[in-house]
């Protein structure tokens, strides 16, 4: 019986750490991107132009197992001469806990419009990619992507 | 500490389109982060990443925390010169951290 005692004790500091860790994971920060976020976060970029679907090429894997390394691609359609460009190409999410991704500036001296990262997703949500041209306007496209496991807001 | 990781072919064709590589080593803490004991761990991430061609600036990027551990890049230039590819990276508290390479165009 003496033998039981430590292993019930033993189960019991688990489960105290166990309840522990849970907590200081579920502490989030207060501010989470929301769609409402990331349309402002689009409008800071972009002003009061309009955006346009087409052009742009996202590929992001529409199922995903883990959040913290999530492969990105993005190309838009142009033929990167002199007068006409890709600027800048800007990625932005819903649902993580800020609505940027990341910005890319281009020019003419690119050649190809087109780059490719990875990137950190919190939770099950949209992606949004916002290409800026050398005549001022703004194309789009967004994706759909399904996360398993979380990135961002983890306890270690 | 952070090595970067380059990857440029040795010889391109004038006027051809070439693809770069990018990695370097950093933990990219995005900031929103808690230990067990509550404790908020701060933010600590690459801010930006440039690669200039000869001096001209051809790729540049605002990282936010939402970029993965180790940033990776992959993208493309156009061959005009033989010459230098220079890389920059600079993060939070004062990282910094350059990395060049050379091309040959023929």
């Amino acid at each position: 019986m003496g033998e039981t005692r430590p292993g019930a004790t033993r189960r019991a500091v688990m489960l105290g750490g166990l309840a522990g860790s849970l907590a200081a994971t579920i502490r989030l920060e207060p501010a989470l991107a929301t769609p409402e976020r990331m349309r402002a976060a689009i409008r800071n970029v972009v002003g009061e132009a309009s955006i346009r679907k087409g052009r742009v090429d996202l590929e992001v894997p529409p199922l995903v197992e883990n959040g913290n390394t999530v492969s990105l691609a993005v190309s838009v359609d142009s033929p990167m001469t002199a007068t006409d460009y890709v600027k800048a190409i800007h990625v932005f999410n819903e649902k993580n806990p800020q609505p940027n991704v990341i910005s890319v500036h281009l020019g003419p001296r690119a050649g190809r419009a087109k780059f490719s990262t990875r990137f950190r997703l919190a939770d099950s949500q949209i992606v949004t990619a916002i290409a800026e041209m050398s005549d001022g306007t703004f194309w789009s496209a967004s994706a759909d992507v399904i996360v398993t496991l979380a990135a961002c807001v983890e306890g270690i | 500490m952070a090595r970067p990781l380059i990857n440029v072919p040795a010889k391109v064709k004038r006027g051809q389109v070439f693809e770069i590589k990018t990695l370097i080593s950093h933990i990219m803490e995005p900031g929103f982060r808690f230990t067990t004991t509550g404790d908020k761990i701060p933010r600590d991430i690459v801010t930006t990443f440039s690669c200039s061609y000869n001096g001209e600036e051809i790729f540049r990027a605002d990282l936010y925390p939402a970029i993965s551990a180790n940033p990776f890049f992959d993208f493309f230039t156009v061959a005009t010169e033989s010459g230098t590819l220079d890389f920059k990276w600079v993060g939070d508290n004062g990282f910094s951290e350059t990395a060049s390479a050379k091309i040959v165009v023929e």
